[in-house]
């Protein structure tokens, strides 16, 4: 049970690092809670895994530091600052039985016997491994054989965090919306500080209260999963959370007008000192941007709709921009003119692609 | 969908079956006609049935004696050698290095007795170990040990067991390292999160995933040392006495030596099947325990 900081923490795989590129991870400075849920939500190779094996101890940092509790942990080895991590493919210890790998990490730090076994009936319970206690880890499917992984992780009550690296990539789909529920359950429970690593939305959406967007080794933006949704901080956060992402558009901002391809956009605020040689783009879902016969709003070319059951989302182009537009019930477009009204209030600015106001 | 089942394709094994015929079969099946019968040269053969065999496993018997005791020392060659070379290939392993330039040369270094033919290996040893000449058998000597392999039963047995280990300890090395580099890097981190110390990751990672390739460094180093012929032949040619005479060292002797074709032929026929046996059973009972780990 600890709260972590991460202090001007940087790191390179490289001796020497020069430019920005040399570094995996760019300099940070983050805090995260006791109990707190956390997901740690990037495309492949922007730094997750390395972020994550900075904190348990895996990968010393080459700049800044890791604290628990105020304590410098920087330079402590992973077995001594307890911490407990899952990995993306399930590790077992071939030769012990189910309830063995479990008590592994427990008889290493010496607990008592009936301790252990308390301890490890109750993860076994509570990942439905209870049944498999006695039978050889070997034997089991990857789904069991991942679940035990996760117990590992999870039955050391002592630990200041759990770590999870992409946990559930190769547990099938229905099983892993369980497990996923499982976690959540108990992460209530166990009221540990848990950070679960994902490259999938709904995957950290569902399960974190708070998650953290990383992008080419940075954090851009942390926060509840309404905020990302609804005020991305970044552009990437834009594009990459929400399906279709959003509508980014090059514009030419003045006072309280956008000029998107020549045609003029009402924004909810003014915007009038934008820092001058920056590259401008205003943003805005296609939840809020909405297809209108032609002749309404910005006149656009419809190229298909993709029907997605409950909603339509139409697949459209402004000049040479390609946008996403909700398709309100009763809109059917005849041909390919139409035109799209954006909703200003849900317009955000980007200046080189940081949110502006 | 009906599939048409014949048996046609069993005329595409006949190309190997002849192959194997004429370079394996038909010679052992000359071996077998021998070892049933007795011959007093000039080509004349006479019918023996298993009078051979009797002989041989009769342990009272001159010929019998003789098998029972090398025998023995092919057994005691065996164990000693897979006593030192299983457990000194496998530290081998774990001390080489994982990545870089280091691994190229290692893997190099140790594959280099391999290349070695066998007969050079004993001319090499045979000159390394002799006292007057050689640069260990001088060394030891001087030392003051009283070392002679020409001579003494003990020197004999150490220094054809050394030869060997220096020959094939590298091949188990090799074995067990392929093994371990097919760990993946999760399994080690996951031990230092579980708190595991060097002993336990030993017992419970990486001895559990050499299992495979351990099954199959003691089933060539078995039969490999078992059948052990050209270095003794080459460094103590069998001696002191009869000391490092091995079953196949013996069957030399009778089949060319004494030219008793029948004798050496049933001998020849019972090293085999013993050979075969033991490598069956291993085999077995070690994927059955297993498969039986699995389920």
């Amino acid at each position: 049970m600890a709260r972590i900081d991460l202090v001007e923490l940087a790191h390179s795989y490289k001796p020497n690092p020069r430019s920005e590129a040399d570094y995996a991870l760019q300099p940070m400075t983050m805090t995260w809670r006791q109990g707190g849920a956390y997901a740690l939500l990037g495309p492949s190779g922007c730094g997750k895994t390395t972020l994550l094996n900075i904190i348990s101890g895996l990968v010393v940092p080459s700049h800044g530091s890791v604290h628990f509790d105020d304590k410098d942990v920087t330079r402590l080895p992973t077995e001594r600052r307890n911490i407990a991590q899952v990995f993306q493919f399930p590790v077992i210890y071939d030769t012990m039985s189910v309830f063995d790998n479990l008590a592994f990490p427990l008889r290493n730090r010496g607990m008592a016997r009936p301790a252990v076994e308390a301890r490890v009936r109750e993860i076994a319970h509570l990942l439905d491994l209870g049944s498999d206690l006695g039978r050889r880890a070997r034997g089991l499917g990857a789904d069991a054989k991942q679940k035990v992984s996760l117990g590992r992780g999870l039955v050391r009550a002592d630990v200041a965090a759990v770590l999870f690296d992409e946990p559930l990539t190769v547990i099938d789909p229905a099983l892993k919306w369980e497990l996923r529920s499982k976690l959540k359950a108990l992460h209530r429970r166990l009221d540990i500080t848990m950070i679960y690593v994902t490259h999938d939305q709904t995957e950290a959406l569902t399960f974190a209260d708070t998650v953290v967007v990383m992008h080419d080794g940075g954090i851009v933006q942390s926060g509840r999963p309404d905020e990302l949704f609804d005020r991305p901080e970044h552009t990437f956060v834009g594009h990459f959370i929400g399906s279709p992402g959003m509508n980014v558009m090059p514009a030419e901002v003045s006072g309280g007008t956008a000029r998107v391809d020549g045609h003029p956009i009402e924004l909810a605020g003014r915007f009038d000192r934008l820092p001058t040689g920056a590259r401008i783009e205003i943003g805005v879902r296609p939840e809020y941007t909405r297809l209108a016969g032609a002749g309404q709003g910005v006149p656009v070319k419809v190229e298909r709709i993709d029907d997605l059951g409950r909603i339509r989302f139409a697949r459209i182009r402004l000049g040479a921009l390609r946008l996403a537009a909700f398709v309100p019930p009763g809109v059917a477009p005849e041909g390919d003119a139409a035109g799209v009204v954006f909703d200003p209030a849900q317009i955000h600015v980007y200046a080189d692609s940081r949110r502006v106001g | 969908m009906v599939k048409p089942l014949d048996n046609k394709a069993w005329w595409l094994v006949l190309p190997v079956f002849l192959l194997v015929a004429f370079n394996a079969i038909v010679p052992m099946m000359t071996v077998v006609n021998y070892s049933v019968q007795d011959t007093f040269g000039n080509n004349q053969f006479f019918w023996n049935g298993v009078g051979w065999y009797t002989e041989l496993l009769d342990p009272s018997t001159e010929l019998g004696g003789r098998f029972y005791d090398s025998l023995g020392r092919n057994a005691l060659f065996s164990s000693i050698i897979l006593a030192i070379e299983i457990p000194l290939g496998i530290l081998v392993a774990l001390c080489m290095p994982k990545k870089g330039w280091p691994v190229a040369f290692t893997l190099v270094v140790l594959a280099l007795p391999l290349l070695v033919p066998w007969n050079v290996v004993g001319t090499i040893w045979q000159i390394f170990a002799r006292t007057d000449i050689g640069l260990l058998g001088h060394t030891l000597f001087g030392l003051g040990i009283d070392y002679n392999y020409t001579q003494d039963v003990f020197s004999a047995w150490a220094t054809v067991i050394a030869m060997d280990v220096w020959h094939w300890t590298s091949l188990v090395a090799l074995l067990c390292y392929a093994g371990l580099k097919s760990i993946p890097d999760a399994f080690y981190q996951a031990a230092k999160i579980d708190g595991a110390g060097r002993w336990a990751v030993f017992r419970t990672i990486e001895l559990p995933k050499m299992g495979r390739v351990l099954l199959i460094a003691v089933l060539l180093r078995f039969m490999d040392s078992f059948m052990i012929y050209t270095e003794p032949f080459v460094v103590t040619g069998g001696g002191p006495g009869n000391s490092t005479t091995v079953l196949s060292i013996d069957l030399v002797k009778i089949a060319l030596g004494q030219f008793d074709l029948g004798k050496a032929a049933a001998m020849s026929i019972v090293y085999y099947l013993i050979i075969l046996v033991v490598c069956w059973v291993y085999y077995t009972v070690m994927t059955q325990v297993d498969d039986e780990k699995r389920s």
